[in-house]
């Protein structure tokens, strides 16, 4: 009834809106997907479809230098989101199943506040932190790093999850003669795990394409796709960029996808 | 209040001057009783009577604040709730959503260290049992809420516990299934052979099923006794007024002898009823009449009468409700059948009738 009246789509302005903001957002996204495809040397003449400027990172005189960022990058990004997800997933329970507790509001803030904090100034702490302990940079100080602030990215969508997860099936658990333990493993884990996969998938994404914290960690000579990128940029956009750019949106939109439809398969209804 | 549990029967759960507090707020307050093997006994009360925390402590989901709780002569308090050897249909059922229908029965099995053969097919006899067999490889998500409640059974006796737990397990469902699994439960229950300790806020299934009945407000214990004498006796004005209807009326009492007592309900009208311990001589007290123990006529009967005018008649299906205004005092309701049989006759409003009382209607209440 209501409905009818305030519907949204009824609002004037609402179609040149949406179109402007869908345009804005995948416009430039498009063009570069689009361009990575050009036979062309320059990036703004379109000479024809080709796959000359995959080809070249693959095999070119710079495919080196990317394959070793390309390495960095997927490890750096595997390791981080697996370590943080652990983590993650062990403070939700702490947190979560563990009733009321002193601080409970304070903890919670706590692992999610470096969501809030500007990027640049974890960077600049993280960089200051390293050099104080004489931590030498280099892969592990961007491990490290990533590791640190994949965490409350991880964290957000498992404690979701565990929020939405009744305590009796734990309890029926344990009432069925599982320990503590068994019923963590056998029933906590499994409702979890849409949770769990989504959080890690998450991490990854955000470790994969960072960039602040990378290029202030990171060591001389030690680089990531994102800063590998950052550094051929300032010599000149070549059209090898928009390929590696694409590859780099294709895994994006693959793993986003596999969390959409993990996030559907709601095993605890 | 007495406990009606014979010396031979062996005693199952034995509770011993329970007391459960959360911080400053007490949620039981110093229980004691005894349950006897071999018995559907009933934990009845309204919501936040501290039932379901009693449940849980024997479950062992909560601590016990003071007291001791005894299975079969053990204490378990120590426990816990996977070493102790009961079983809980909860609620909501409580089903694991990733799990089959067989795996759900067979689980408590497996955790017993019994062989995953040996569990699946003890599950696919307890199947049987609640006839759920055709839908042993089902997902829970894929079942009507009966049948969930029939898996959440046959899981919890698959590991033939020595008493099952039920948390209020029928609230879920509709009425007519209620009433079905109310008989389905009971003969579960006869035909096992297992301790079953119901709790539920719903008097009627309390009647319908139990053998005996506590009845709990304000986490404590109001009475407990045979589902017949906690409708027939009711000890005080909080179960005469949860179990069933009832007329409370307000007396004085003016004299008791020979174990009758005199009651003045105001209006000039005076009943006298069988004499209650610890209700003496210029006790202001509740009496409690069933309405259906009431029955209507023109004029004066054997029986002890009240004179009044009719009000109104409300049709109830089974039963018509005639509410009679008296000279002084609240309505009262007499209940009918509505069947020929009983010479049933429509007493129009206005009229003025006898309300009559059979023998033992009236009941004298502590407060």
């Amino acid at each position: 009834m209501a409905r009818r009246t305030h519907d949204i789509r009824r609002y004037p302005g609402f179609l040149p809106m949406t179109i402007l903001c869908l345009t804005l957002l995948y416009a430039p996204l498009i063009v570069v997907t689009v361009y990575s495809f050009n036979a062309s040397n320059s990036i703004t003449n379109w000479e024809g479809v080709s796959l000359r400027w995959y080809v070249d990172v693959f095999t070119g005189v710079e495919a080196d230098k990317y394959k070793r960022a390309a390495w960095n990058s997927f490890t750096i990004a595997l390791i981080a989101a697996t370590t943080a997800t652990t983590i993650a997933t062990l403070a939700a329970t702490g947190m979560i199943r563990s009733g009321t507790f002193r601080l409970r509001t304070l903890s919670f803030g706590l692992i999610s506040l470096p969501l809030m904090v500007p990027e640049i100034v974890t960077a600049v702490a993280t960089l200051i932190f390293f050099n104080s302990i004489g931590f030498v940079r280099g892969y592990t100080t961007i491990l490290l790093a990533h590791i640190a602030f994949c965490i409350p990215f991880a964290y957000m969508p498992i404690s979701a999850r565990m929020q939405g997860i009744e305590d009796s099936y734990e309890q029926a658990a344990m009432d069925l003669y599982a320990t503590r333990r068994q019923a963590f493993t056998k029933i906590l884990l499994p409702l979890m795990m849409p949770g769990i996969i989504s959080g890690f998938l998450l991490a990854f994404i955000i470790s994969l394409d960072d960039f602040i914290i990378t290029n202030f960690v990171k060591g001389a000579g030690v680089e990531t796709l994102p800063t590998a990128i950052f550094g051929a940029v300032k010599q000149g956009i070549k059209p090898n960029i928009m390929a590696i750019s694409t590859m780099l949106l294709a895994v994006s939109v693959v793993m986003v996808t596999i969390s959409y439809f993990i996030s559907k398969s709601d095993n605890a209804k | 209040m007495g406990n009606t549990a014979s010396a031979a029967d062996t005693v199952a759960v034995s509770i011993d001057h329970v007391t459960k507090r959360y911080g400053t707020f007490t949620a039981l307050r110093d229980i004691s009783l005894t349950i006897a093997d071999n018995e559907f006994f009933t934990l009845l009360g309204p919501s936040g009577c501290g039932k379901t925390t009693l449940l849980r402590m024997i479950a062992g989901f909560e601590d016990v604040t003071e007291g001791e709780i005894y299975l079969f002569g053990d204490e378990i308090e120590t426990l816990p709730p996977n070493k102790r050897p009961v079983n809980t249909v909860f609620q909501n059922y409580a089903l694991f959503p990733h799990m089959s229908v067989t795996d759900n029965v067979a689980f408590g099995l497996e955790m017993l260290g019994r062989s995953k053969a040996e569990a699946r097919a003890r599950a696919g006899e307890m199947l049987e049992l609640v006839q759920l067999s055709r839908f042993a490889d089902r997902q829970p998500s894929q079942l009507s809420g009966g049948q969930q409640q029939r898996v959440a059974l046959a899981r919890a006796l698959a590991p033939q516990p020595k008493v099952l737990l039920l948390d209020e397990p029928l609230s879920a469902l509709d009425l007519k299934l209620r009433q079905a699994m109310r008989y389905e439960l009971k003969a579960l229950q006869r035909e096992t052979g297992i301790t079953f300790i119901f709790v539920t806020h719903d008097q009627e299934e309390a009647l319908t099923m139990s053998d005996r009945i506590a009845v709990m407000s304000d986490g404590r214990l109001q009475q407990l006794g045979a589902a017949r004498d906690i409708y027939e006796a009711p000890h005080n004005v909080f179960v005469a007024d949860f179990i069933g209807e009832t007329n409370l009326l307000e007396v004085s009492v003016n004299e008791v002898k020979d174990d009758r007592a005199t009651c003045d309900l105001g209006g000039g009208y005076i009943l006298s009823c069988d004499a209650v311990e610890g209700i003496g001589q210029g006790a202001h007290v509740h009496m409690s009449i069933r309405p259906e123990r009431l029955f209507l006529s023109d004029g004066p009967t054997e029986a002890q009468s009240l004179e009044g005018t009719v009000r109104d008649n409300i049709f109830v299906g089974t039963d018509i409700q005639t509410i009679v205004a008296l000279r002084e005092g609240p309505d009262i309701t007499v209940r009918s059948s509505n069947s020929d049989r009983g010479n049933a006759r429509i007493f129009e409003p206005g009229r003025a009738v006898h309300v009559n009382m059979e023998a033992g209607a009236a009941r004298l209440l502590v407060d």
